[in-house]
């Protein structure tokens, strides 16, 4: 159902000569227009956008949203099953469990993306400089990728939480450390051929700084799979994030973090009390399918 | 062939080197003083002193550094001060337990997935072609712990079979061990169906669009024959790498599967060791989670290379 999209007649030329910078500013606005028309005509994108609103007005609106305080606790009625009053049941210490759910959109969507955009940043910047130098800076860097890569993130995770301390900081830290390198990687690809185009070895005739070639010249070219590589880490990141919690290596108790939720009463799920983790844990799905989705329209839009 | 090989042999020794050293990095030399970090704020400075002349860890980083690393070539993993066992138990048990779970998750989802890509490259483009594909990517994007609860919630508690813990008790068997290990390994299933599948469905469409498919078909021989004769062969190549690189993270990086399940696996260990600062386990049992991605990849690599089929079946026909 998202092939269609990309086989449209016409499109793919438009967004082709949208990458190279010989184009005009108005044929790369009409590009643009072009692509948020794709986009909004993708179904998955769309679900998966609405998707993602719906969380993000629980992450704004959370307190005036929530039926209940997500903090309020009451011995006498902990671990309700879910019935009228409570939807979703109350937790181990009697606090609503949706209502803490709504309000836990907050902290995943403030940590995730920051994480993400940190990651983007370094990482295209690395890609940038690998791919434009090769030889000796690229081995070298490429090598310490590959030691980076070599461990799950959860491993280096652990190691941050004993080097580092718990906090979002760290989770923050650990996000973006372990992206940087896989974006990277992809934003290297890219590099490496358009640095064979003839707007580059014109720029080096021209005598232009490197860093001009690098960031003025060949950036705006490689924004294509560096946004696509945005939303799909974006997704990873939500999931990441709610593993370092879950963990308890980011956001610390009383918070509504969803991670958090799981972990403080996975041990009870045997005892039959499923409530306080399946909701947490279904939010989390949705919320990472949700920018899945929008990452497979986006990527399909800027599909050449 | 030799030099490509012996080339990689060399950079993964180099990684390996550079992971080791970023590992005790990380674990040594970033929390600062280990003694004080095992006794406590409030122990008095002569035996957080005492105590770091007995672990070894008031020498130089370097010493420390290079005694570990010997001590690795040598066999020798050292103990764990909190434990109060040697390193090697420790790791070497979870080892064998994060094992098993893999190899029972790689019985079930490497045939099926395999199955469900070709049969999607097979029938491109049609709803079931779509249905598998973006099935298991679905199921991939899904966190593992939220696959856990699931199948936690439907079918211990609500069909009542299976158990929500992984351990067996003691002197289980075989048949009794799998009942235990079967939902944490349904979890990597749907983990990793949707990595594999595409990888096989990317190989097969390849090889049924390579010159030797269309060779085949037009010397008329039947359809089963180029796709089981032809076409399977290559198109399992790609699905080595995907099951190399996914070694590592079932060999120590299921931290929050076997929490859930509560099954004594090499990520579970280490997230303890992680918790109690228990930084001789920590640092090996992570560099052993770097070594089993490592090998398993330079093995991919090598056999792929071997198994090439434009280099073999080239010159066969």
């Amino acid at each position: 159902m998202t092939a269609s999209t990309s086989d449209l007649p016409g499109a793919d030329p438009i967004l082709a000569g949208a990458v190279r910078p010989d184009t005009t500013s108005t044929e790369e606005r009409a590009a643009q227009r072009e692509r948020l028309r794709l986009l909004l005509r993708s179904k998955v994108f769309v679900v998966g956008a609405l998707i993602v609103l719906v969380w993000v007005v629980c992450a704004i609106f959370g307190n005036a949203i929530a039926p209940n305080d997500p903090f309020a606790t009451d011995p006498l009625k902990d671990l309700t099953s879910p019935n009228g009053t409570y939807p979703f049941g109350t937790d181990r210490v009697g606090r609503d469990v949706l209502s803490r759910v709504i309000v836990g959109a907050r902290d995943i969507l403030i940590v995730a993306p920051i994480a993400t955009i940190l990651a983007t940043v370094f990482g295209t910047a690395l890609g940038l400089v690998t791919g434009y130098f090769r030889g000796a800076v690229d081995n070298m860097l490429s090598r310490f990728i590959d030691a980076f890569l070599a461990l799950p993130t959860v491993i280096i995770g652990l190691l941050a939480i004993v080097s580092l301390g718990p906090s979002r900081w760290t989770v923050i830290l650990v996000i973006a450390l372990v992206f940087a390198p896989i974006i990277a990687r992809t934003v290297r690809a890219a590099v490496l051929q358009e640095r064979e185009m003839e707007y580059v070895s014109a720029a080096q005739l021209r005598n232009e700084r490197t860093t001009y070639i690098l960031f003025a010249e060949i950036l705006p070219n490689v924004m294509g799979p560096v946004m696509v590589e945005f939303t799909v880490r974006l997704g990873y990141a939500i999931f990441t994030v709610a593993t370092l919690s879950f963990l308890g290596f980011g956001i610390q108790p009383p918070a509504p973090d969803w991670g958090l939720q799981v972990f403080e009463h996975y041990g009870l799920i045997s005892g039959g009390y499923w409530w306080p983790v399946l909701f947490p844990a279904l939010a989390i799905a949705t919320l990472v399918i949700g920018v899945n989705m929008m990452a497979d329209g986006i990527a399909k839009a800027f599909e050449r | 062939m030799k030099r490509f090989i012996a080339t990689r042999i060399l950079l993964s020794i180099v990684t390996l080197l550079i992971l080791s050293i970023l590992v005790f990095v990380a674990s040594q030399v970033l929390p600062g003083n280990v003694a004080r970090n095992i006794l406590g704020p409030l122990a008095d400075q002569a035996s957080v002193d005492e105590l770091n002349s007995q672990l070894g860890t008031d020498r130089s980083l370097v010493v420390q550094y290079w005694d570990w690393v010997t001590g690795l070539l040598t066999g020798d993993m050292g103990t764990s001060a909190i434990q109060q066992r040697s390193v090697f138990d420790i790791i070497g048990d979870s080892v064998v337990n994060s094992a098993k779970l893999a190899l029972l998750a790689f019985l079930i989802v490497v045939p099926l997935a395999i199955l469900g890509g070709v049969y999607a490259a097979l029938k491109e483009g049609t709803l079931r072609d779509r249905t598998i594909s973006l099935g298991g990517l679905s199921a991939t994007a899904v966190p593992d712990f939220v696959w856990a609860v699931l199948l936690i919630v439907i079918f211990p508690l609500g069909l009542g079979i299976f158990k929500p813990t992984a351990t067996a008790p003691p002197g289980s068997n075989v048949f009794e061990q799998v009942y235990y290990l079967i939902l944490p390994a349904i979890c990597l299933v749907f983990v990793l169906f949707g990595y594999i599948a595409r990888m096989a469905r990317a190989g097969t469409l390849e090889a049924l669009d390579a010159d030797y498919t269309r060779t085949a078909i037009i010397k008329g021989l039947p359809q089963r024959t180029v796709v089981r004769q032809h076409v399977l062969r290559n198109s399992l190549l790609p699905t080595i790498a995907v099951v190399a690189t996914q070694i590592g993270y079932m060999i120590g990086g299921l931290v929050v599967i076997e929490l859930i399940f509560n099954y004594n696996g090499l990520g579970k260990a280490l997230f303890e060791a992680a918790q109690r600062k228990d930084i001789p386990v920590l640092q090996t049992g992570v560099l052993l989670v770097g070594v089993v991605y490592l090998v398993a990849t330079l093995a991919a690599d090598i056999l792929y290379s071997v198994l090439n089929p434009r280099v073999r079946l080239g010159s066969e026909s």
